[in-house]
């Protein structure tokens, strides 16, 4: 009580009273940066360590001898699949696929969010439910229906059964997404562009796309992240050609022949990691943006 | 021939009426309010006319034409909206050559119709701007001048001033009568505010839960209402509404009317009227402030002035006319007098009655009797 009073009258005294809490508050913040931290500490020192520094137990410690040849071998030499070729294959598939993955499901998912809203019919609730729906089916219970349907349509073991796998997964989600972003967009601002005479599609990308980009990196975030980060559909649906890269590093570090070269699991561990910290770095900031914007400013 | 025209027009919302039987037609060059409550089915029917909603069943037809399954774009309409609806990501011009864009005008006559709405609504320093610069007053210049720069046949507008404040929404207003007095266009105008219709339109539609109450001049309306919700809603301070019983005096009817301690008021029906109602039923007069004044403001050429003495209860001076309350028939009214008029208040004062100005209803439906 005194302390308070004291801040009160006195606040443009420096060594203010509240500054103990404040110490406080910091210690706690970096002790749990610290505990976050640490596994990717640990990652990243052992993967520019030479295999005997790690066999020798000083995973802690800062390499004695710095190198790059872990990164480069997990890279283009490490043994996965049939030949010696390193990540690098694998890692241009999980590109290929995650690219147009996320794009279809983005676009997609923000039609449908446009037509939810602004096009509304009969039975609209009950098709964005079974979207809404569609977010909560884990994915194994999926998993044999799809692999038929990926049969059916000849597209088995190649990624572009994959990309279809990931568009529908992630449709209710994108469409989750566009739907409550376009619940606050005005009306009136449709109906006026459709008295100015735009079609369908105009209004989409002339009036509503513009004021769409903190939900489009929301989305795109979200997407980039699942997509890339998957393993179940990966080992699942993937042949030997369109393996993506988690199913690619899981087979690196299992691999059961010779000795485990850890700084070179980690190394690749690392590269798996890479696309995913970059699109957060990147786009982070307007993630959280994003996120917390609803209505458009006019 | 009439230039809009709309025949026996529903419309619901599922098992919801929100519109319910409406005929209306409107001469071309002609300025049109529809006014209500709010709630009673105004936008919804002006947006049946833009074919922003489609209808359930019945007619519409812009300049001959029936347009019931036409597109917005198709009906030669323009709109301006409530909020403006102007598009946040594009700047004043752009906002404005939006709807020629979209007809695939060619850049340079684009640029010079902007240019001429601009120099009409003077917003051309504004050209540059996006919405989100621009005050309330300004977002309403450019949403008319997007809708002036098409030219179209017909203009929709939906309460456009409500978002205004008083002054600037009085200034809007006398701006839209001169527009339309000049450049001789059509418009459909939404109000609730019934001063908005009085001043703006050529005529009035007055709607309620989706009825259309009453259809005709400003004058009309406002002289002659259909049935007491007209009366009541349109006019500031509305028209007096006091319950009495229809009697004979003489060969003429009249209106006897309870007052507060003394014997009841008659007051004569002018004899050019036609009565539906039979002697002994209870009727509603209703008189217009206006119609009650003192006895020297009484309109000279009135056949029918009656005087009536009442105890004052309120008295309201308003710079150019006093208003006073009295009771009658267990009603206040008020009458209207002129600012110099010696009232005192709690004291019996002679008022005169125009009675050429008063009419009657019935009290069950609300309806005219006479
Ligand atoms: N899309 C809709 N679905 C269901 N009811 C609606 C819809 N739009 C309007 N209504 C109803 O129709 C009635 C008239 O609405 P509206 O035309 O907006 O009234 P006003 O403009 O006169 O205030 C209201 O009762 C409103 O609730
Ligand atoms: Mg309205």
């Amino acid at each position: 009580m005194t302390a308070q009073v004291s801040t009160i009258a006195d606040t443009r005294s420096e060594s203010s009273p509240r500054s103990a809490p404040r110490v406080l508050l910091y210690a706690v913040l970096i002790l749990f940066a610290i505990y976050y931290l640490l596994p990717l500490f640990i990652m990243v020192v052992n993967s520019v360590k030479p295999l005997s520094e790690i066999q020798g137990g000083n995973m802690l410690s800062l390499p004695a001898q710095w190198t790059l040849e872990p990164w480069q071998k997990a890279w283009n030499e490490a043994q996965i699949g049939v030949q010696a070729t390193g990540l690098q294959p694998y890692f241009l598939n999980s590109i290929l696929m995650v690219v147009p993955a996320v794009a279809i499901s983005t676009i997609l998912g923000a039609l449908n969010g446009y037509v939810l809203t602004k096009y509304r019919f009969p039975g609209h609730k009950i098709v964005f439910g079974l979207m809404l729906f569609a977010c909560f089916i884990p994915f194994q219970i999926v998993l044999i229906p799809t692999a038929r349907i990926l049969g059916t349509l000849g597209i088995a073991g190649t990624i572009y059964g994959l990309i279809l796998v990931h568009v529908v997964y992630g449709l209710g989600f994108t469409t989750l997404y566009f739907r409550n972003y376009y619940e606050a967009f005005p009306t009136e601002l449709v109906r006026a562009a459709q008295v100015d005479g735009a079609s369908f599609f105009k209004i989409f990308y002339r009036i509503l796309l513009p004021s769409s980009g903190p939900i489009i990196v929301v989305t795109v975030i979200w997407q980039f992240t699942n997509v890339w980060n998957d393993f179940l559909f990966g080992a699942s649906f993937s042949g030997p050609n369109a393996m993506p890269i988690t199913v690619a590093l899981n087979n690196l570090v299992n691999s059961s022949t010779g000795v485990k070269e850890y700084n070179v699991h980690f190394a690749g561990a690392l590269l798996a990691a890479l696309p995913t910290l970059i699109v957060y770095i990147v786009a982070g900031r307007f993630f959280v943006r994003g996120l917390m914007s609803g209505a458009v400013k006019g | 021939m009439a230039f809009l025209e709309i025949n026996r027009l529903e419309k619901s919302y599922g098992a919801m009426s929100v519109l319910k039987g409406i005929n209306l037609a409107m001469e071309e060059g002609g300025f049109l309010v529809l006014v209500g409550p709010s709630g009673c089915g105004k936008s919804t029917l002006l947006n049946t006319i833009a074919g922003l909603e489609s209808i359930s069943s019945g007619e519409i037809k812009i300049a001959g034409r029936r347009v019931n399954d036409r597109r917005p774009s198709e009906r030669d309409i323009a709109m301006v909206f409530q909020s403006y609806a102007l598009y946040p990501n594009m700047t004043v011009a752009q906002n404005i050559a939006f709807g020629l864009e979209m007809r695939k005008v060619p850049k340079p006559e684009r640029d010079k119709a902007v240019a001429e709405v601009a120099e009409t609504l003077q917003i051309g320093h504004l050209l540059n701007r996006k919405p989100s610069q621009l005050s309330g007053g300004q977002r309403q210049r450019v949403a008319m001048g997007r809708a002036l720069v098409r030219k179209p046949k017909l203009f929709l507008f939906d309460e456009p001033l409500s978002n205004l404040d008083a002054k600037l929404r009085v200034d809007m207003r006398t701006e839209i009568k001169r527009l339309h007095n000049s450049l001789g266009t059509t418009i459909v105008y939404v109000t609730h505010d019934q001063i908005e219709a009085m001043t703006l339109a050529t005529k009035i539609a007055v709607l309620k839960d989706g009825h259309l109450q009453q259809f005709g001049t400003p004058a009309e309306i406002y002289n002659d209402p259909v049935n007491t919700f007209v009366a009541d809603f349109m006019g500031s301070p509305p028209m007096n509404l006091v319950p009495g019983e229809l009697v004979m005096s003489g060969k003429a009817y009249a209106v006897a009317i309870e007052r507060d301690g003394t014997a009841p008021v008659v007051l004569p029906i002018a004899n050019d009227r036609t009565v539906v109602s039979p002697a002994g039923q209870k009727v509603v007069l209703g008189i217009r402030p206006e119609a009650i004044t003192d006895v020297d403001g009484a309109d000279r050429n009135a056949k029918n002035v009656i005087r009536v003495s009442c105890r004052t209860e309120v008295v309201e001076p308003a710079g150019s006319d006093t208003f006073v309350v009295t009771r009658l028939g267990g009603k206040d009214v008020v009458a209207r007098m002129r600012s110099d008029a010696a009232v005192k208040l709690h004291s019996t004062t002679d008022f005169a009655y125009n009675m050429d100005r008063a009419v009657l209803f019935d009290p069950a439906s609300g309806n005219r009797v006479a």
